[in-house]
C-alpha cells in the first residue's frame, strides 16, 4: 500500500512538471504580450519605456531562466507578480478561490441528489417509458451548455416573476439569503449537466450488478425491493459512481468558467479568462497550474478511497 | 461460369449469408434504436442545414439593419432581430456551418491523431508505451475547456485555430480508447500469423490491427462531437472562438445577451435551442451507435 501510493504520487509529480511545461510555453506562444496591451490602452508609444517595464516584469531574460524562476516561486508559494495589477498574484487569486469552491462545493451536491436517485430509479425501471423519460432527461442536461441554461433560468426569473437576481456579488454575511439566491441558480445550471452524467453511470453500473447472484439470492430470501436495491446492490454499484464525482469535481472548473460569467460571480473561473485576455502571465500560469495540482490530486484520492470504499481492491 | 478449381461458382456463393444492405441495416437501426434514429435524423436536418444554408436564409446573416433593431419575431424576420438588427433566422442557418465545421473538424483531427499515437503505442508496447502513456497523462490533467482556451487564446481566433485548440484535447481520450482496442487485437493469432508470413510491423498496424478498430473509433468520434460543439460555443460565447462578423451560435449568445434579456428574450432563446439541439442530436446517436457497433459497452458510460 505505501509503495503504491509513493508510485502514484511520483508519477503524479512528474505530470505535474510535464503540464508545467506545456502551460508555459502555450503562454509564451501567444501573440503580443501585457506590455503591448498596457501601451494600447495607455497610448504609449515610447520603446525605451517599453523596453524598461519588459525588464521590470523580467520578460526580458531568457524563456528558461522566466521557466526555472517561476518553478522556484511555486516551490516556495511565491506566486508572483501580477503584470496588469502590480500586486502579487496570491492577493488577487486569494478572494476568489472561496466563491469557486462553495459554487463547485453546491454544484457537486445538486448534481448527486439529482443523479444518484434518477439513476437508480431508471435502473429498476430498465426500459419502461419512466426509465425512457428519466434517460432522455440526463442526456438534455449533457446537451444544454449551462451558460445558455444560466441565462433561461435568469430569463425565466425575469419575465415570470418579475424578479432579477443580483448581478453584483453579494457577500453572506451582508445578505444571507440573497447570498444564498444568488449561488443557488449557477449550481443548478452547472449540476444539472454534472447530474447527467452521475445518473448514466449509476444506471448502468447497478445494471450491472442487479445480474449478479447474490442480488438473487436476496430476492429469493423474500427481502423487500428497497432493502435489496439500496442495501445490496446499490453498496456495489456506488464505486464507479463514486469515481465520476471525483473526476466531475475537478472538472468542474470547465464548466464554472462560463457560469461565473454568466451570473456576475467574481470567482477563480471568471478570472482566468479575463487574464487569460489581459496576457496577463503569473495570473494565467499559476491558475492554469491550480486546476491541474487540484485535478490531479483528486484522481489520487479517488483512487485511494477504492480501498476504503471496497474492500476488494487492495493495493500492491 | 466455373471457377478455377472447377466448380460452379454459383455453389461456393451459396455456402456463404448474403451481407444485408444498406437499407436493411439502417431500417434494423431505426427499429432497435428509435432514440439514436431521431438523433441521425437531427444531425442530417443539420447538415442539410450547412451546406443549404445560402438557399435557406431569408436575409444577408451579416447584413444590419438599423430600423429594426431588437425586433421581436414577425412574418419578415422569423425569429426576430439582434441588437444590430441582423435576422436571426439566417444567422442561425449559417451559424449550422461554423458549428459543423469545427465539430467535425477537430473531432476527426483530434481522433486521427490520438488514433494513429494509440495504435502506434499500443502495437510497439513496452517503454515506449508507458512514456506515451505518461506524456498524454499531461494533456489529459487539464479540464477539456480549460486547455482548449489557453490554446485557443495563445493561438489567437481563426477558424483554423479553433480547429486546433479543440482537437489537441481530444487527442489523449481518443488514443486511450484505440489504445485499449489494439492491445486486444495484438494478441489474436491472425497477428500472428501476419507477422509468421513475414509481414512487415507498419503493414502489419496500419492494414490488419487498424481497419478492426472501426468500430470503437466510430464510436470515439460520435461521442466526441457533441462535447466539441459545446466547446466551439463556449469559446465563441468567451469571445476565443470563432471572430466576427462571421454568425456562430456560441457568439451570438455573447452579444451582451443579459442585457438585452428583458427586451428580447429570443435572443438568447434561439441560438441556445439550436446548440442545444445539435449536442443533443449527437449524444443520441453517438449512444445507439455504442450500443450497436459495442456491445461489450453496453449500458455503461
Amino acid at each position: 500500500m505505501k509503495s503504491y501510493i509513493a508510485q502514484r504520487l511520483g508519477i503524479a509529480i512528474l505530470t505535474l512538471v510535464g503540464m508545467s511545461i506545456v502551460i508555459f510555453a502555450l503562454l509564451r506562444l501567444a501573440p503580443g504580450d501585457i506590455v503591448d496591451i498596457l501601451f494600447s490602452t495607455a497610448g504609449y508609444v515610447n520603446e525605451s519605456e517599453k523596453q524598461a517595464i519588459l525588464k521590470e516584469l523580467g520578460m526580458d531574460r531568457p524563456y528558461w531562466i522566466q521557466y526555472l524562476d517561476w518553478v522556484r516561486q511555486i516551490l516556495t508559494g511565491d506566486l508572483g507578480k501580477s503584470y496588469r495589477y502590480d500586486v502579487p498574484a496570491w492577493d488577487v487569486i486569494r478572494p476568489l478561490v472561496p466563491v469557486t469552491i462553495e459554487l463547485a462545493v453546491l454544484s457537486i451536491i445538486v448534481a448527486v441528489v439529482l443523479g444518484v436517485p434518477t439513476g437508480v430509479i431508471s435502473a429498476v425501471r430498465q426500459d419502461t417509458a419512466l426509465d425512457y423519460v428519466l434517460r432522455v432527461f440526463s442526456l438534455a442536461g449533457l446537451s444544454m451548455p449551462s451558460f445558455w441554461l444560466g441565462m433561461v433560468i435568469i430569463l425565466g426569473m425575469v419575465s415570470w416573476l418579475g424578479w432579477i437576481p443580483p448581478l453584483t456579488y453579494v457577500r453572506p454575511t451582508d445578505n444571507f439569503k440573497a447570498h444564498a439566491i444568488q449561488f443557488a441558480l449557477p449550481a443548478l445550471a452547472v449540476g444539472y449537466r454534472s447530474s447527467a452524467l452521475i445518473m448514466r453511470i449509476t444506471r448502468s453500473s447497478l445494471l450491472e450488478v442487479m445480474r449478479e447472484v447474490y442480488i438473487r439470492t436476496a430476492w429469493a430470501k423474500g427481502q423487500a425491493g428497497r432493502v435489496v436495491i439500496w442495501r445490496h446492490a446499490l453498496k456495489n454499484a456506488i464505486l464507479p459512481v463514486v469515481t465520476v464525482i471525483g473526476i466531475e469535481f475537478a472538472f468542474l472548473i470547465g464548466g464554472l468558467v462560463v457560469t461565473e460569467t454568466v451570473f456576475n460571480l467574481p470567482g477563480v473561473a471568471r478570472f482566468l479568462v479575463q487574464a487569460i485576455l489581459w496576457r496577463d502571465y503569473p495570473i494565467v500560469q499559476n491558475l492554469v497550474m491550480f486546476i491541474a495540482i487540484v485535478v490531479i490530486f483528486s484522481n489520487l484520492f479517488v483512487d485511494m478511497l477504492y480501498g476504503v470504499l471496497d474492500p476488494r481492491v487492495r493495493y500492491g | 461460369m466455373v471457377s478455377p478449381i472447377g466448380v460452379p461458382v454459383d455453389l461456393v456463393v451459396v455456402g456463404a449469408p448474403a451481407r444485408p444492405g444498406w437499407g436493411t441495416v439502417l431500417g434494423r437501426f431505426v427499429r432497435r434504436k428509435p432514440l439514436g434514429a431521431i438523433g441521425g435524423a437531427i444531425m442530417v436536418v443539420m447538415l442539410l442545414t450547412a451546406v443549404l444554408a445560402p438557399w435557406l436564409q431569408t436575409h444577408d446573416p451579416i447584413a444590419t439593419e438599423a430600423a429594426y433593431t431588437l425586433g421581436r419575431p414577425n412574418a419578415e424576420h422569423w425569429l426576430g432581430t439582434d441588437h444590430l438588427g441582423r435576422d436571426i433566422y439566417s444567422r442561425i442557418v449559417h451559424g449550422a456551418w461554423a458549428s459543423l465545421v469545427v465539430g467535425v473538424g477537430s473531432t476527426l483531427l483530434g481522433s486521427v491523431l490520438g488514433g494513429i499515437i494509440g495504435l502506434l503505442s499500443a502495437y510497439v508496447g513496452g517503454k515506449t508505451d508507458l512514456i506515451t502513456q505518461r506524456l498524454l497523462d499531461i494533456l489529459q490533467g487539464l479540464p477539456l475547456l480549460v486547455l482548449a482556451l489557453v490554446m485557443s487564446a495563445s493561438l489567437g481566433p481563426s477558424i483554423r485555430n479553433v480547429i486546433i485548440a479543440i482537437s489537441i484535447p481530444i487527442i489523449p481520450r481518443a488514443s486511450r480508447v484505440i489504445r485499449a482496442s489494439v492491445l486486444s487485437i495484438r494478441e489474436m493469432q491472425y497477428i500472428e500469423a501476419a507477422r509468421a508470413l513475414g509481414v512487415r510491423h507498419l503493414r502489419t498496424a496500419f492494414r490488419h490491427i487498424l481497419p478492426n478498430t472501426v468500430g470503437p473509433f466510430i464510436v470515439l468520434c460520435t461521442a466526441q462531437l457533441g462535447s466539441a460543439i459545446l466547446v466551439e460555443a463556449t469559446l465563441s460565447f468567451l469571445g476565443m472562438g470563432i471572430p466576427e462578423p462571421y454568425p456562430s451560435w456560441g457568439r451570438m449568445l455573447s452579444v451582451s445577451a443579459a442585457e438585452y434579456a428583458q427586451k428580447a428574450p429570443h435572443l438568447v432563446l434561439f441560438p441556445g435551442i439550436a446548440i442545444s439541439l445539435a449536442v443533443f442530436g449527437s449524444n443520441l446517436l453517438g449512444d445507439a451507435l455504442r450500443d450497436t457497433l459495442d456491445p461489450r459497452l453496453r449500458g455503461s458510460r
